[in-house]
This record gives structure tokens, C-alpha cells and sequence, in this order.
């Protein structure tokens, strides 16, 4: 595995990747995202209690679970940031911030609502959506702490233990709805039994949950090649790549 | 199809300013994010090749006025003010 990885760790390599991924990742997230919303807007069934509000769903439920997954991420790349030095993983974290914490802020959003017409209350300080809350500082954090210096690798290393630090809240987000009494509901997707949903509102969930995935995918893809020219703009590769650009 | 008709669609059985707004809001977020991160790059390659432009005209001067200097014996001091002026010029 390692001699496979091992070409990565050079920055021009990972950025001609990104450069071919990105299209594909854009593309699926294109056909995916208009069948699912157009599924969940127009074709799934209204909910039997919650009615046509169950809509909301449908991007709320992806963006929450999307937002902890990147934070997932931005964490494992911060413990081989600061374990093992490598550089572009400190690279991927400044990629990651700004998506996961754009998901945060739709997931909060969405949330409330509909909280506003089901709970009659647009916010209130549950567990879960503090914790939430919470997840979208640290992601501001990490954002902030990347901005704060002129030192771009002292930057990315107060950012990776910060960002190893809040991994703490994952699991408390995901278990708030058990450990504490909250207004929030269980968990109906993420659980090891099988999901509490009909199927003609799974499939159209699922179809938008890969849409965004892919969205986010190719969101990083491009953030992480802005933010590997930006580390590495005195390179040959990166002058003669701005050089062909400016050709164009 | 759940809905019968357009109007009811936008209705959403009651709920439509709730699911519009959620839609709407997620739409304009992820708008500004794209455009956002698309442009990041194209600026970084702009800044860089402008720099190398100044580097480049930096590096003709350089050598024109290292020229003089043999041929004409210019003293040091205007050579620095002139390169100096010119990093100005270049900055404007």
C-alpha cells in the first residue's frame, strides 16, 4: 500500500488527479442530485403525520450525515498531518473546512425549518443541534486558525490539532439523541438494524445522499488544487502550469 | 406524482414556505461555494503569473543597468533607485 500512496505525496501528482477526477465527480453529482430532488420534491409520497414537510428531509438528512463525514475526514487527515508529516493530508484540511462547514450551515438551516412548523419553534438548545452547532464553530475554527497566519505550514498545524481535538464531538452528536432526552429524533438511517423508512422514501433519499457526496467530492477536488498551487507557487510545475494558463 | 397540479405543488399542502425556504436556502449556499471555489484557483494563477512578468522585467533591468554600470561607471546608488522605481511602477 505504501508504494502505491507513495507518488502521491508529490503535490503535482495529487493535483493532476484531482484535475482528472473532478469532472466525474461533477458530472455524477449533476445526474444524481436531479433525479433525486426531483424524487423527493415531486414523485415520494407525503409522510403520513409530518405531510408535504417530510420534503425537507431529503437534503437535511444528507447534509447532517455529509457534515460529519467531512469532519470524519479532515480529522484523519489532521492525526497523519501531525503523526507522520505529510504535508498534502495539512493541505487537504484547509480543502475540507469550508465544504463541511457550508453542509453544517445547511443541516442547521434546513433543521430549523422544519422545526419552525413541527416542533413551533425555529431553534431550541437540544443536544443534538447544540452539538451541531458546536460541529459548525469548529469547522470556523479550523478555517480561522488557517486565515490567522502568514506561515501557511504553521497554519496547518495549529489547524490539524484543533481539528484532532473536535473529533471528540463526532460521537456526541451521534449519540445525543440516546444519551440525553432530547426533542431531536432517533436515528432511522444510521443504525446497525435495518432503516425505519418505506422504501419509495429510501431510494429517492439515497439517490440524493450520492448526489451530494459526489458534489462534495468534487468540491474538495477543486479547493485542494487551489490550495496545493498556493503552497507550492514557487515550483517550476506551478509556474509553467500559470504560464500555459495565461497563454489561453 | 403526488402532486395534481402546479399550485398545489408550490403549496406543498401547507408547508410551502418552509420547503421552499430550506430549498431555496441550500440552492443559494451551494451556488456561492461553487463559484467561490472555482475562482480561488484561477486567482492564484493570475497572482503568479503576474509576479512572474515583474520578476521577469526585474531580471531585463537588472541586467541593462549591470550593463551600464561596466560601460558607463555609474555610481551604485542610482542603480538601487532606479531598480527601486521600476519595482514601484510595476507594483501600480
Amino acid at each position: 500500500m505504501w508504494k502505491w500512496l507513495h507518488p502521491y505525496s508529490n503535490p503535482q501528482t495529487t493535483y493532476n488527479l484531482c484535475g482528472t477526477l473532478t469532472p466525474w465527480f461533477a458530472g455524477i453529482s449533476a445526474i444524481l442530485l436531479t433525479i433525486g430532488l426531483a424524487m423527493s420534491l415531486v414523485f415520494s409520497p407525503p409522510d403520513y403525520q409530518q405531510g408535504e414537510s417530510v420534503r425537507i428531509f431529503y437534503i437535511h438528512v444528507p447534509s447532517a450525515m455529509l457534515s460529519m463525514g467531512i469532519y470524519l475526514g479532515m480529522a484523519i487527515s489532521a492525526l497523519c498531518a501531525l503523526v507522520w508529516q505529510m504535508k498534502l493530508t495539512e493541505t487537504s484540511i484547509a480543502a475540507m473546512a469550508p465544504v463541511g462547514a457550508t453542509f453544517t450551515a445547511i443541516a442547521l438551516f434546513t433543521g430549523a425549518a422544519w422545526g419552525k412548523p413541527m416542533w413551533g419553534t425555529w431553534w431550541v438548545w437540544d443536544a443534538r443541534l447544540t452539538s451541531e452547532l458546536i460541529l459548525l464553530f469548529l469547522y470556523l475554527g479550523v478555517i480561522a486558525l488557517h486565515n490567522a497566519f502568514e506561515d501557511k505550514e504553521l497554519a496547518g498545524k495549529a489547524a490539524s490539532v484543533l481539528a484532532l481535538v473536535g473529533v471528540i464531538n463526532l460521537p456526541i452528536i451521534h449519540y445525543s439523541v440516546e444519551w440525553w432526552n432530547t426533542l431531536h429524533q432517533g436515528a432511522t438511517i444510521s443504525k446497525f438494524d435495518k432503516p425505519s423508512m418505506s422504501t419509495d422514501m429510501l431510494i429517492p433519499f439515497a439517490i440524493s445522499f450520492f448526489g451530494f457526496a459526489f458534489m462534495v467530492a468534487s468540491l474538495i477536488c477543486i479547493r485542494f488544487k487551489a490550495e496545493i498551487i498556493a503552497r507550492n507557487s514557487m515550483r517550476p510545475w506551478v509556474k509553467a502550469l500559470a504560464m500555459e494558463k495565461e497563454a489561453n | 406524482m403526488s402532486f395534481n397540479s402546479f399550485a398545489e405543488f408550490l403549496h406543498m399542502g401547507g408547508y410551502g414556505f418552509y420547503v421552499w425556504l430550506s430549498y431555496g436556502f441550500t440552492a443559494a449556499l451551494l451556488i456561492i461555494l461553487v463559484i467561490n471555489s472555482k475562482r480561488k484557483e484561477k486567482q492564484l494563477f493570475a497572482k503568479i503569473s503576474q509576479r512572474l512578468k515583474r520578476e521577469a522585467k526585474l531580471k531585463q533591468v537588472a541586467k541593462q543597468n549591470s550593463g551600464k554600470i561596466k560601460q558607463e561607471q555609474v555610481n551604485p546608488e542610482t542603480v538601487n533607485t532606479d531598480q527601486f522605481n521600476t519595482t514601484q511602477e510595476n507594483k501600480g
